[in-house]
């Protein structure tokens, strides 16, 4: 068939306890306007059982024991809103923005993807229900009579083409999006349904309440036909969180975060995305901190609001909000904001998801969201800088390497790198390399020369004899820099003449790489051979 | 009791423990590890390999050869495309030696710590993260007062936690303490040190110009050099002679490997059982093995 609508009922209402889970079980009803002049501006049906009213003051509803008061969030109805329509799209890709609580989907050719109309009804219904939102749902091949469907009936409603009429007699006229004073004028008519009003000749309906009488006797009757206008799909997915009382502790905190990263990771899932980076802002609350007296002298002066920024840059896109909020949650551990949190804002950048197909016969890494939140918690133990993967520079300086972020990528398995050639190439690798073992940073040593080679080393209180000596391996550079180095190597074989007790862990004989800096004119020990 | 009873009771114990325990009733050969080349041809036959799932303690005193052997097995995994971590106790390691060694740095996590007791707890984030082929942990320059001092449930819940996976746990020590948690246990030794002397000419060319071109070191003159009192021949003349007569090089050291505790079962042992139908070995002992491998400085 030809379009479907979605129809979020109490979608104020619904936006709220989107952000605020507990909030849905009881009646509530939200608060809108200039405060103090706060009055109710939508409530769920179970408010309304209990007796409230569009436009009483929040003192009139206070007096309800068993209602629950909350603030109308427009930064939680446009999260909403956005949610709705990424749900809409992950069905169609032509989809009509048509109101905040209102998108309409053009269903041609998705049956051969989904299956029935009534299919791809309870698909859409089970998406939308997916970001938080209970969904009203109607098909029809017009899409006017889909929308009206969709606002008159509960749940899922399939109008079949040629009973458009009969099926959408029965909705009163407040269905029809029209201007207040005319549903005035048909109800001082008794118009109340829509049969009632598609039952009345068009002319005369024309003469008295002009082309807006035309065009509400042509959606009464499921005839009016209008082209779809088609939504820009966005892509910017950002969730807002205002508090009521401004949160301190890390552990509630977690628990609003990970509401709105499930939230956003929905929204990310139903539009086949993964987040690439989360940023965080917090607005904190200005007089954190503040003696009275300070309080006193900034109360002539509003204050400066105080924001807190958070990047969390992955380095392979993902979606599991669990492992999106430990990582957030050790970065908020180490770097934790200086005052309490009133609002929470937070975006995702999206980006395609990885790949996760390997080859049969490629060594399995390790799991890159496990990683990445293995390499948070040790960058917590260790520190950022002490962690990752040594990348050497271009450079004879001695100790030239820096540390680089550690990243599993599928491709490095598949690619064979420069030392793997080496491995392969080099028979010589195939035995054991001497190894360095460094000494960081260069201890100090004393060093007797004779013949200008070094005879004696003095080193750490103790003597030892040169058995045989290397070098000396001169390398200098960077002359024009402050950093500059000047150094004469030597690999030595020292014996120590100590006893057991006083050299306990039994080194007696060794090879040891020692400098001299010309620049310090002293010696450094650099390294052990191992 | 009836063979339907046990049976109804077998499948419901299985039932039970589905997806926690994969085949309770399964028999597992704890002592049958996969085993993979540590990269020094000398080591594989004397040990058949480092067993996967499993914990391997190399110990010895300093200058003893630990790291060299660290090195060819990190490069011998990296040869495999297996990607590794190295836990650093005391921040001694050097990328340089280890690229020279064929060590993928960029398949190697390095982590840099301050002290034992960092180095156990990132340990246990890395097992736990798993995927890992390899998880080296270097306590070499820890003294052994200290690494003493480890509890040894800390060893125990290593073990745990490798076993069934497909990581290599090695250790690097002065002593072994990780007792009967270790599945292989290998005393290095510091055996002579190999130098070559001045005017040696082939090896010592490529020796001198291999430093040089990889450290970007250049051999200094000396007053002791005596040029001219007897020039080589043409052809023979050393690099390192013709330069610095007096100069040395140090090509390499001999290291003594002792095999303290083995369980692991060599592939041939593992036939013989099968065909005999018998229920496999317990830990084969292979105190007795010795070998002896050498360094080469490149």
């Amino acid at each position: 068939m030809g379009f479907a609508c979605v129809y979020i009922a109490d979608f104020l209402v619904q936006a709220v306890v989107r952000g605020q889970r507990a909030l849905g079980d009881g009646a509530l009803a939200l608060l809108g306007g200039v405060p103090p002049l706060w009055s109710v501006v939508a409530a769920n049906p179970a408010a309304f059982e209990a007796g409230i009213q569009l436009g009483m003051t929040k003192a009139q509803v206070a007096q309800f024991g068993n209602v629950q008061i909350c603030m109308r969030s427009e930064a939680q109805e446009k999260a909403a809103h956005a949610a709705l329509l990424d749900a809409a799209w992950s069905v169609s890709p032509r989809v009509e923005d048509t109101a905040p609580d209102t998108v309409v989907l053009d269903l041609d050719g998705l049956t051969a993807l989904f299956g029935s109309d009534e299919t791809i009804a309870r698909e859409l219904a089970r998406r939308v229900g997916a970001i938080g939102l209970a969904a009203r749902v109607a098909v029809a091949a017009n899409m006017e009579v889909a929308i009206h469907a969709a606002r008159g009936f509960p749940g899922i409603t399939i109008i079949p083409e040629g009973e458009e009429r009969r099926r959408l007699g029965v909705l009163p006229v407040g269905v029809l999006t029209t201007e207040a004073e005319t549903l005035d004028i048909l109800e001082r008519w008794g118009v109340a349904t829509l049969q009632a009003l598609g039952a009345l000749p068009v002319l005369q309906l024309s003469e008295r309440l002009g082309q807006e009488g035309v065009r509400l006797s042509e959606l009464a009757r499921g005839v009016r036909q209008r082209s779809l206008v088609l939504a820009q799909a966005s892509s910017s997915f950002a969730e807002e969180m205002e508090l009521d009382d401004a949160v301190e502790e890390l552990e509630p905190l977690s628990f609003l975060l990970g509401r709105l990263l499930d939230q956003l990771c929905a929204r990310l899932e139903a539009r086949a995305l993964a987040v690439r980076a989360v940023r965080i802002r917090f607005e904190l609350q200005p007089s954190f901190e503040k003696d009275f007296q300070t309080l006193k002298e900034d109360l002539r002066t509003k204050p400066e609001v105080k924001h807190y920024d958070k990047v969390l840059t992955l380095p392979v896109p993902m979606r599991n909000s669990k492992t999106l909020l430990k990582l957030l949650r050790l970065q908020l551990q180490g770097d934790p904001p200086a005052a309490p949190i009133q609002k929470i804002y937070m975006t995702a950048d999206a980006a395609a998801p990885r790949v996760a197909q390997n080859g049969l016969f490629v060594p399995r890494g390790p799991d890159p969201e496990k990683l990445e939140v293995t390499i948070a918690r040790l960058g917590k133990l260790v520190g950022e800088g002490n962690l990752g993967c040594a990348e050497l520079v271009d450079s004879h300086r001695p100790e030239s390497f820096r540390m680089r972020r550690f990243v599993v990528a599928n491709e490095q398995n598949k690619r064979r790198g420069k030392n793997d050639r080496n491995v392969k190439e080099n028979p010589q690798i195939h035995a054991a390399v001497t190894a360095l073992r460094v000494i960081r940073p260069a201890q100090a040593v004393r060093v007797e020369m004779r013949d200008e080679q070094p005879a004696r080393v003095y080193l750490r209180g103790m003597r030892g004899e040169v058995v045989a000596a290397s070098g000396p391996w001169r390398s200098s550079g960077d002359w024009w820099q402050e950093d500059a180095w000047h150094q004469d190597e030597w690999d030595l074989e020292i014996e120590f003449s100590l006893d057991a007790q006083q050299f306990p862990s039994g080194l007696q004989r060794g090879l040891y790489r020692i400098y001299f800096d010309a620049l310090q004119q002293g010696w450094f020990l650099r390294g052990v051979y191992d | 009791m009836a063979a339907s009873s046990l049976a109804t009771l077998r499948s419901k114990i299985e039932a039970d423990l589905r997806g926690r325990v994969a085949s309770p009733f399964a028999y597992r050969d704890r002592n049958a590890f996969e085993l993979v080349s540590t990269g020094i041809p000398e080591m594989d036959a004397l040990v058949g390999g480092l067993p996967r799932g499993a914990m391997t303690e190399i110990c010895g005193a300093p200058c003893s050869g630990r790291t060299s052997f660290l090195l060819s097995a990190l490069a011998s995994r990296a040869a495999d495309g297996e990607v590794c971590a190295l836990v650093d106790a005391r921040d001694s390691f050097d990328p340089l030696t280890a690229n020279v060694a064929g060590v993928a740095l960029e398949k190697l996590l390095w982590v840099r710590c301050q002290n034992i007791e960092q180095a156990l707890r990132a340990t246990d984030l890395l097992i736990q993260a798993g995927g890992f082929g390899m998880v080296a942990v270097d306590l070499s320059d820890v003294p052994a007062k200290t690494v003493r001092q480890v509890p040894l449930n800390a060893w125990f819940r290593f073990r745990r936690a490798v076993e069934d996976t497909p990581t290599i746990l090695l250790l690097l020590e002065q002593e072994a303490n990780a007792k009967t948690c270790a599945s292989l246990v290998v005393r290095l030794e510091a055996g002579e040190a190999r130098w070559t002397e001045a005017g040696e000419t082939k090896a010592g060319d490529k020796d001198a110009q291999k430093k040089h071109s990889l450290q970007g070191l250049k051999p200094i003159a000396s007053k002791h050099v005596t040029w001219g009192l007897k020039p080589p021949p043409p052809k023979e003349k050393s690099y390192a002679a013709s330069c610095y007569p007096f100069a040395k090089l140090l090509r390499g050291f001999a290291v003594r490997t002792d095999v303290v505790r083995s369980r692991i079962q060599m592939p041939e042992q593992r036939v013989i059982n099968i065909r005999a139908g018998a229920q496999p070995r317990l830990a084969v002992p292979r105190s007795a093995d010795r070998g002896v491998f050498a360094t080469e400085t490149v």
